[in-house]
């Protein structure tokens, strides 16, 4: 029996978008459509079809990136659902699985795939089809010709009469292999798989290769291939129950220890270790927090006891300041703290050296520690990436996450100020004014030029008195993001004081300000 | 580098039983004068000692005196910084992944310096405000204890040297023209009652220049 989901990326990533599964939507892939669903097909949208083609003929169209793991992913609960039906489930590829037809228990077959379609609406998913036949190819075109949530049956022996009648287009499914057959064998003027089949077997392997012999063989139904049932996932969620619920965080974490142990040691008993672990807490049966945290190194016993006293702590408080004593009641008492894995990894890439590593973990313990006093997002580390601006070039992450989404250090970024790195940068440039000769603002135009000498400059505040500008460079014009509404032009200076430390000054529509400093 | 003091590991190039002694001696809680990496440039002109405390007025200069022990293997700390630039650690060699940020500690500046020097090797602070004499007792005897280097940013009661910039002037930038190249600094090192101690350090790199170089250009120009 293979379940056939149609257009499943469509269908995934419409999911992820929260996104109607009705509207046209199409998965692009190098600039060209690489499934489209229902809708947008009857717009005119055609796989390989370039994305301005695609947007002609449909304007509507929803354009998704295509994402192969995300398909995966979300096809893992019509996986967990047939299992249940009938364990042994292969999923071919995302969208599409195979599962030993569900034999006498159902009584007869298409009662069998009558519950497999029952299940799987139940769970939310609309287009399903079900194929049922002797062996998988023939049960994979079968289920492809059957309707919505409806099923095709070919009886037992009937592969090969089937199978003839289908055009060999069919075989466009097997990648650019099968592409290059089908438009072969049309060329050849045959048109539909029993022709293919019709020929002796060794003239085709001659003609066609070994490929070309293994599709005739599929077409005469001669193909016995066999899929390989995946084990299904460990259940590796590990979740502490109060009764009666706690409502002090001191007494949560104390009551959470071991059920942090055992999560630990339930993955290293997989031979896994956790990099990125969800913490749920639930009050009165609905989850009241919920936060992913992700780990530079890998989470211990320890350090998940310090994030479940982290979350309650930081929903509960505002300021960024707590004392040892603010750490006080929880909004409402928690029955039931939840772990669930997001991202694991083999224990053997995170292992430590030989001779430990003794004194980051005395580190790591003493960070923790001062993240208990100032909170958990006071404790920076600062990472580097790419961008134009000093404060756009780096990136300070909370202490015990890991830096996500950073821009490449390696690119050109032209428009970036050259020579060295500032010393300070200012995370809130404090406003500056910098004046000519005659005492007026100085400005800079659309195309760069500067409307006057820069003479004086001051920095607001109090932080630096007027002073003469002694030497100065620039200006580096940029203008980011005015495709979506950025900041506008900005012109930069490096400035050089009177007495000899250099600031740099931004430009922006707003006025001047200062961004950094080679103190 | 070899004469760091390693927290794990013997260094297999010295003596053992010299390791060990330095090592008792810390638990011991003597004065404990072990040298801390310091850059190349900076090395002569101010090394630093475990359980001292050094005073500088500029970022660079707190950052040159932090990079010799990240650059040895050392974990750094700074804190009431919230202007640290990132690329400019990184380009004196900071180790950025042994480096801790803590950059507004508000009122528990102190509580949060006090923990930092329990387990880093050198902590940059920028005091939020004015510190009394009693204050940086209760730091000095911590910094004793856990052999951890206090490097201030403004101005602190008692400190084993105070390093300041005394001149500055940068090179590359004319009229409009040209950019930041580098910088020349004249810094000057005031322990005590000894006489002030002098030296030129280029930047970026915070390197030493040979000081007759300097005079005769500064007699040219």
């Amino acid at each position: 029996m293979v379940v056939w989901c149609p257009d499943w990326s469509v269908v995934a990533a419409l999911d992820e978008a929260d996104r109607s599964p009705r509207a046209a939507a199409a998965v692009l892939s190098a600039n060209a459509v690489e499934v489209c669903n229902g809708p947008a097909w009857s717009e005119g949208v055609r796989r390989g079809q370039r994305r301005r083609d695609a947007q002609a003929r449909c304007p509507e169209l929803l354009l998704l990136p295509a994402n192969p793991d995300r398909d995966a992913r979300a096809f893992e609960p019509v996986l967990a659902t047939v299992e249940d039906l009938r364990p042994g489930v292969a999923a071919l590829r995302p969208g599409l699985l195979a599962v030993r037809a569900p034999g006498s228990w159902y009584g007869t077959e298409p009662a069998a795939a009558a519950t497999v379609c029952q299940a799987l609406v139940e769970v939310g998913v609309w287009d399903v089809r079900v194929g049922i036949a002797d062996d998988l190819f023939t049960a994979e075109q079968a289920a492809r010709t059957a309707d919505v949530q409806a099923w095709t049956v070919v009886p037992e022996g009937g592969s090969a009469s089937f199978l003839s009648g289908l055009p060999v287009h069919v075989l466009q499914d097997d990648g650019p292999r099968g592409r290059e057959l089908v438009s072969l064998l049309q060329r050849l003027g045959l048109r539909t798989l029993g022709d293919l089949a019709d020929l002796p077997g060794e003239a085709v392997e001659h003609r066609l290769g070994a490929y070309g012999a293994a599709v005739r063989r599929r077409a005469r139904g001669e193909d016995t291939a066999l899929f390989a049932a995946r084990t299904p996932p460990p259940e590796l969620d590990a979740d502490a129950v109060f009764e009666p619920p706690l409502d002090s965080v001191e007494a949560i974490t104390f009551s959470v220890r071991t059920t942090a142990e055992r999560f630990v040691a339930q993955l290293a008993h997989h031979q896994l270790v956790a990099t990125g672990v969800r913490v749920e807490a639930e009050s009165e049966g609905v989850v009241c927090s919920s936060r992913t945290w992700l780990h530079p190194r890998h989470f211990g016993a320890r350090d998940l006891v310090d994030r479940v006293h982290w979350q309650l702590q930081g929903a509960d408080v505002g300021g960024s300041l707590r004392g040892r004593k603010a750490s006080g009641e929880v909004r409402a008492p928690i029955d039931r703290i939840r772990f669930v894995p997001e991202v694991v990894e083999p224990a053997a890439a995170h292992g430590e050296a030989l001779w430990g590593s003794a004194s980051d973990d005395l580190v790591e313990r003493g960070v923790a520690r001062v993240q208990g006093m100032v909170g958990f997002e006071a404790v920076l580390r600062p990472a580097l990436q790419g961008g134009r601006t000093p404060s756009a070039r780096q990136s300070l992450v909370p202490w015990g996450e890991r830096a996500v989404d950073l821009r490449p250090v390696d690119r050109p970024w032209p428009g970036r100020v050259p020579g060295p790195a500032p010393v300070r940068v200012f995370a809130t440039p404090p406003v500056a004014e910098v004046v000519d000769d005659a005492g007026r603002e100085v400005c800079v135009t659309d195309r760069g030029v500067v409307s006057g000498v820069p003479r004086r400059f001051r920095v607001g505040d109090g932080m630096l008195p007027w002073q003469p500008v002694t030497a100065w460079a620039g200006p580096w014009p940029t203008d980011e993001g005015w495709w979506s509404g950025g900041t506008g032009p900005s012109a930069r200076f490096q400035v050089v004081g009177a007495d000899g430390r250099a600031w740099l000054l931004v430009r922006a529509p707003e006025g001047w300000s200062l961004e950094a400093g080679y103190d | 580098m070899s004469s760091s003091r390693s927290a794990v590991a013997l260094d297999p190039g010295r003596p053992v039983v010299e390791q060990l002694r330095e090592r008792m001696a810390a638990m011991e809680r003597k004065p404990a004068a072990q040298p801390v990496p310091t850059l190349p440039g900076l090395v002569d002109l101010v090394p630093l000692h475990a359980g001292s405390t050094y005073a500088v007025d500029s970022a660079s200069l707190a950052l040159a005196l932090a990079a010799g022990a990240s650059r040895a293997g050392e974990w750094v700390g700074f804190a009431g910084c919230p202007d640290f630039g990132v690329e400019a650690a990184a380009e004196l060699g900071i180790e950025l992944s042994r480096t801790v940020l803590v950059p507004d500690p508000g009122e528990h500046w102190l509580e949060v310096t006090a923990a930092l020097v329990d387990v880093l090797r050198v902590v940059v602070l920028r005091p939020p405000a004015s510190v009394d004499e009693r204050t940086a007792g209760v730091l000095d005897s911590r910094l004793r204890t856990r052999s951890a280097v206090l490097v201030v940013h403004g101005d602190w009661p008692r400190v084993e040297a105070r390093v300041s910039v005394e001149q500055s002037t940068w090179s590359g930038p004319g009229s409009g023209t040209g950019r930041l190249l580098e910088r020349r600094a004249r810094v000057v090192v005031r322990r005590g009652a000894r006489p002030p101690q002098r030296a030129d350090l280029t930047w970026p790199g915070a390197q030493r220049v040979d000081r007759p170089l300097a005079e005769i250009r500064a007699a040219s120009g």
